[in-house]
């Protein structure tokens, strides 16, 4: 093939389109990669003037980021045994002996628990409600779907009073159940109002094939028109989960110590023994981990569920 | 294998009535179409004999079981969708083995009884194929054969060759009286294609505004409409429409369009005013012997037959006439009507009148 063609683009245009995607990831992953360095850069390092780019890569962060330290001077170092292990040693180099291990692992793991839980009751329940929204006659449907989206039009800061209030109430406050609730009621809005719309998308006649072939409703259900809504289950699933793992603001007034998440912990760190930005540097790359692994196994999803609808099939 | 018959079958959607009252019966082992245009009720008709709508009134007997209420899983039937309604997460074998697999038969006999639907309708070779890279052809062999494959009471198809293309769709019709011929269930299929029903059907009812205008076998109810409706929706042309004001009392044989007397079947019906001259387009012939004239508008070449409009005193008409006869636009011709075909109808109420002739076809519907 030669010469001009309408549809398809031009060389140049193909290199604009990929200059001016390189460019948008460039700018969005530098301060991702800048937090990322400097979780392994010493605490010197890390506040230097001009920025290094270039530096003696270190796992103080890390190791600081898991442990507290005492903080030991020369001649009693003397006094020492020599350290056994790699993370003992770094600690030993700028001055520490390690007491214990940080509260971080404890609350990454609230973290995942919140997270993830509150993630599949979110997905839970919505799907149920869309489905039901979709397809059944409900009374005042349009008005429960706004009432439901509603929810979402306040700032989390504005409920969060009356909810600490009723938490308390409840014995739920600080408890992994009272965030996996509260995380599920602010997603569900989403789950409902994103699930709904993909199911309005699944054919009517899929379900009905089915119970003509002998399913009851909720087989119908389950074995049909889930694994078609399989895409918008997984886009779903991200955008719920990235906001339960994101959330700050009833993380920080609602918890501070057993159920607390790791958003409102990491802060916390800069006050142990001087300003440690590696150790909250290397608190935030972990902290990016799970999310990341989720999202790209999920990626395929996500990708055809946000173009789902958009061309009829 | 079963007798279907509908009672008083009603269904309101809100203020709508979407059909009205309908009563029919559909014999063992019938093809029998509805037809109708689109929004006359057929097809919310046949979702309710499926049972995937409920009927407001009126009951539903399949194979002498009432089932008006009952679930569509209830029922033992099998549903052709117009879009055919693959499962699309399934492969071809899967999609078949589906109606199968919900009556927990063994996997070994479901083996075999895919293979064996398979092998009748030739797509052996596709079955482990992902549904969504099929032709129209196969989708519609693979819908058939989930169909087909749990041997069901009955069949019900709601238009199932409207999203095949022309060429095909000729083929499909062919295949599907084929295996209505070897299978011998009865089938319930809906269309809006008049062709499409005198083609396969057994029976047709012909539906308008969600009411039945008439019930019967093709070939009844093409010679003998019981209604203007009727009378316009089959045939190709349609039926020729002569509109004139007079009187017919009991006994007549006469009647008189233009001034000019012409011949009909004796009536058993008297009416006067507003009425209807219907003929066929092929019961019409060029004779200038006839007082009764009209002029030639335009003709249409179709192979073995001409097509003639024609313009007369009481309306434009159309004849078919043999291809070796040719007519000129322009040239103003004497018209002659086969005397035994003709229907009167009362434009008033839309019915045909009764005659000697359409008596035995109208007094049973």
């Amino acid at each position: 093939m030669s010469g001009f063609s309408v549809t398809e683009p031009s060389k140049r245009q193909k290199w604009f389109a990929g200059l001016l995607v390189i460019t948008y990831a460039v700018v969005t992953l530098l301060p991702l990669l800048w937090i990322i360095a400097t979780g392994f850069k010493s605490p010197a390092d890390s506040i230097s003037y001009p920025p290094k780019v270039l530096f003696e890569p270190t796992l103080e962060g890390y190791v600081n980021l898991f442990s507290t330290r005492t903080r030991i001077t020369p001649s009693m170092r003397e006094t020492l045994v020599e350290p056994t292990t790699w993370y003992e040693q770094i600690a030993r180099d700028s001055g520490t002996v390690i007491a214990g291990p940080s509260r971080y692992g404890q609350r990454f793991l609230n973290s995942v628990i919140i997270g993830f839980g509150s993630t599949f009751l979110s997905i839970f329940f919505g799907t149920l409600a869309a489905y039901a929204f979709s397809r059944f006659k409900v009374p005042i449907k349009e008005d429960l779907l706004f009432f439901i989206l509603s929810t979402r039009m306040m700032p989390p800061i504005a409920v969060a009073i009356p909810i600490f209030l009723m938490f308390r109430q409840l014995g739920l406050n600080d408890t992994q159940l009272g965030m996996i609730l509260l995380y599920t009621a602010v997603n569900l809005s989403l789950s409902v109002w994103l699930l709904k719309g993909f199911i309005d998308e699944i054919p009517l006649e899929y379900e009905e094939a089915a119970l003509i072939d002998g399913y009851t409703r909720f087989q119908a259900f389950y074995k049909v028109v889930l694994p078609q809504a399989a895409t918008g289950i997984a886009s779903t699933a991200i955008f719920c989960l990235i906001f339960a793992w994101n959330e700050y603001a009833f993380a920080v007034l609602l918890t501070s110590g057993t159920a607390q998440t790791a958003p409102p912990f990491i802060p916390t760190i800069i006050g142990i023994g001087g300003q440690d930005w590696p150790a909250v540097a290397a608190g935030a790359t972990i902290f990016l981990i799970p999310v990341m692994i989720f999202t790209i196994l999920l990626r395929k999803h996500l990708l055809s569920g946000i173009t789902f609808g958009a061309v009829r099939k | 294998m079963a007798q279907i018959i509908i009672k008083n079958l009603r269904k309101d959607f809100g203020d709508f009535t979407a059909v009205k009252e309908s009563s029919f019966t559909i014999e063992n082992g019938e093809f029998f179409m509805l037809l109708g245009p689109s929004g006359c009720g057929k097809t919310t008709t046949l979702r309710m004999i499926a049972g995937l709508e409920l009927p407001t009134s009126g009951e539903v007997y399949i194979d002498g079981e009432e089932v008006s209420q009952k679930r569509a899983s209830e029922r033992d039937i099998a549903f052709v969708f117009q879009m055919f309604a693959l499962y699309p997460h399934l492969n071809v074998r899967q999609n078949i083995s589906y109606p199968l697999k919900s009556q927990r038969m063994p996997k070994r006999e479901i083996k075999a009884k895919v293979d064996e639907v398979a092998g009748i309708l030739g797509i052996e070779d596709i079955l482990n194929k992902p549904v969504g890279g099929l032709s129209g052809g196969d989708r519609q062999r693979v819908a058939l054969g989930r169909a087909i494959v749990r041997e069901p009471k009955a069949f019900m198809m709601d238009e199932p060759l409207g999203a095949l293309d022309a060429e095909f769709r000729e083929h499909m019709t062919e295949e599907l009286r084929a295996l209505h011929d070897r299978m011998g269930a009865t089938t319930v299929y809906v269309t809006h294609d008049q062709l499409e029903a005198m083609q396969m059907g057994d029976k047709i009812v012909v539906m308008n505004h969600g009411s039945v205008e008439q019930f019967g076998v093709p070939q009844e109810i093409y010679d003998w409409p019981a209604t203007l409706f009727v009378a316009d929706f089959i045939g190709s042309p349609s039926m020729n429409l002569l509109r004139f004001n007079g009187s017919i009392a009991t006994g007549d044989t006469m009647v008189s369009l233009d001034g000019q007397d012409l011949e009909i079947p004796e009536q058993l019906q008297a009416a006067s005013g507003d009425l209807v001259f219907g003929v066929r387009p092929e019961h019409v012939s060029m004779n200038d012997n006839s007082a009764y004239r009209g002029e030639v508008t335009a003709t249409e070449y179709l192979g073995t037959t001409r097509i003639i409009t024609i313009d007369t005193p009481n309306g434009v008409l159309k004849a078919r006439v043999p291809a070796s006869q040719v007519f000129t636009v322009g040239e103003t011709h004497g018209l002659e009507f086969n005397p035994r075909t003709i229907s009167i109808f009362d434009e008033t109420s839309g019915t045909a009148l009764l005659s000697k002739a359409n008596k035995g076809v109208l007094d049973h519907g």
